[in-house]
């Protein structure tokens, strides 16, 4: 009785966004100019040409100081948004080398990004696939320097918290059996030969953005791509010796969830690159759609194993977030209303059914809820991209069903690219150093094998 | 004298506590430990997934008593730690050859 009563609240709520999102569906018709917008402002290379006749652009000291604050929101989602979330999940003896991980990745993506991973991101595009070497140690970048209406100094370092966390949320799959030294290389190289060139591809004015494809602030650059290389790693590494999700400590996970959730509106509301009204929609659909699948998660799970967990709230929360990421500067609420609902049932199985069939051990379920969240998202923006909201992207709800296909595009082509150079560079960390750890130090902890220290000293 | 050990479900720690002190034992020793017996371990679910959990937590409370105490305080325990379900736990009690204090290097009954 009980279930019958959560399930058609589930339903209830579902339906009355589908009703919503009926209502709104009166495509007006686009100029096809307007809808090949890119989805992200072009960088200022790219857009001095094209705006030659209007006014040189200037600082906005509002934009600035949006900006600077989103920024050190995103960084707070690796530290210690992520390392938090990931350690309190990991087992009591790789609690501290699971939040290593994420720790170390942030220093290392913080310092290559000023050194190469900027440029070649977002320098001026070569053959749609990478960007030019020309500001190599941000050289010619000045105090002056703008991007948009804010310095480009903010706007190296806000693009470079997102390119730590993506390395960073791999992790999550290969925890408590993989070599710390090896972690590092696959650091290294995954952010220069996968990050880099697939965040160029679609915000660097790559073949991506000219395709078309819709990512407000990184479904497939972040979440598809982080996701993709977390199964072929996990699968690379093999089963852990014991190969369960026992958290040492869950209020560690509830806090680091609160963290990335908190920090997630730097990500997406700083994505619109400006203190304004995209800005205040991708606000609220973030948080509506990240509240619905926490709800939702832990209405299926109490449905499905009869008990509402707390990891499931936090869980469905996070799925949420992920879901959202590419569709916040694109949706009406309605959209964000029923991408959050969705974001919290299908991962949800994907983690909870489908994981356990296939037998790959994604320790933290990077894939389950990054991956297949993120693909979700991605897939979602194709449909409720409403016109009204961003003129630069029409869904199909709205009459455009070309969008779902190039969404379908985007998805495939990172879903390929990450798999394929994941595998590569895996093969090169295990030539150079072997990936994975001795057993003997799986079973005492990696805690004590890695790093001689412990998380608790009790 | 003797010494009790007994094995009880954590929630019963305060009950047993208060009843031992109403009966006139003052010090005890009090220790959170893991273990099964015939109730064995539990299910706890994780995002979907069921993990057996062989080991219950429990306290160990132990207590050094004359001889004439102890009956008194085995029934005292018996009533308070007992909830009728599987698991409620086990009293263990032992002859115990001397007691000595310490700071004082009193021996016997006088020392406990």
């Amino acid at each position: 009785m009980k279930n019958f009563v959560l399930f058609t609240i589930l339903a209830l709520t579902l339906l009355s966004g589908w009703a919503f999102a009926e209502e709104q569906a009166n495509p007006p018709s686009l100029p096809a100019a307007e809808q090949a917008l890119p989805a992200q402002p072009a960088p200022m290379e790219e857009a001095v040409p094209a705006v030659s006749e209007a006014p040189a652009p200037t600082l906005d000291t509002g934009d600035t100081a949006w900006m600077i604050v989103a920024t050190a929101l995103v960084m707070l989602m690796t530290l210690p948004g992520l390392a938090l979330f990931y350690g309190g999940l990991a087992k009591r003896k790789d609690t501290l080398n699971t939040m290593a991980m994420s720790f170390v990745t942030y220093c290392i993506v913080s310092f290559l990004w000023i050194v190469y991973g900027y440029t070649f991101t977002f320098g001026s595009d070569i053959g749609g696939f990478i960007g030019s070497a020309e500001k190599l140690f941000l050289s010619g970048v000045t105090v002056e320097s703008l991007s948009m209406t804010i310095p480009e100094f903010i706007f190296i370092v806000f693009q470079m918290t997102f390119a730590a966390i993506t390395v960073a949320l791999a992790s999550g799959a290969f925890i408590e059996r993989m070599k710390f030294s090896a972690w590092i290389l696959f650091s290294i190289l995954w952010m220069t030969l996968v990050y880099v060139p697939v965040a160029h591809w679609v915000w660097g004015g790559g073949f991506l953005a000219q395709l078309g494809a819709l990512d407000f602030a990184g479904g497939t650059v972040v979440h598809v791509n982080a996701g993709i290389a977390a199964l072929v790693g996990a699968l690379v590494l093999g089963k852990r010796r014991e190969a369960s999700l026992k958290p040492s400590n869950l209020t560690l996970v509830v806090t680091g969830a609160g963290l990335l959730w908190f920090g997630w509106f730097g990500f997406n509301a700083g994505s619109a690159v400006a203190a304004n009204g995209l800005a205040g929609v991708a606000f609220i659909n973030t948080n509506t759609a990240t509240a619905l699948a926490a709800m939702s998660w832990m209405f299926t799970e109490w449905m499905h194993t009869k008990k509402p967990t707390v990891l499931g709230l936090a869980s469905g929360a996070i799925a949420g977030l992920v879901a959202i990421t590419p569709a916040a500067g694109f949706v009406n609420i309605q959209g964000a209303i029923i991408i959050g609902i969705l974001a919290g049932i299908v991962p949800y199985f994907a983690v909870a059914s489908i994981k356990p069939k296939l037998g790959y051990d994604d320790a933290l379920d990077a894939f389950g809820i990054h991956g297949v969240g993120g693909i979700l998202g991605a897939i979602l923006t194709g449909v409720f991209a409403d016109p009204a909201v961003n003129s630069a992207g029409t869904g199909l709800l709205y009459g455009n069903p070309g969008q779902l296909i190039t969404q379908l595009i985007a998805v495939g082509v990172t879903i390929v690219y990450s798999g394929v150079m994941t595998l590569i560079i895996f093969a090169i960390a295990r030539a150079a150093l072997g990936v994975r750890v001795e057993s003997e130090h799986e079973i005492t902890g990696l805690d004590e094998s890695q790093h001689g220290e412990k998380a608790y000293s009790l | 004298m003797k010494k009790v050990e007994a094995i009880i479900k954590p929630f019963k720690l305060d009950e047993v506590k208060d009843a031992l002190n109403s009966i006139g034992i003052h010090g005890m020793t009090v220790s959170e430990v893991k273990g099964f017996g015939r109730q064995k371990g539990h299910v706890e679910v994780y995002r979907g997934t069921e993990y057996e959990v062989n080991f219950l937590p429990k306290i160990k409370l132990e207590v050094v008593i004359p001889d004439a105490m102890k009956d008194k305080v085995i029934s005292t325990i018996i009533e308070k730690a007992n909830t009728g379900n599987i698991g409620d736990g086990k009293i263990f009690l032992y002859s115990l050859e001397d007691v000595i204090r310490i700071r004082t290097g009193e021996k016997g009954e006088e020392a406990i």
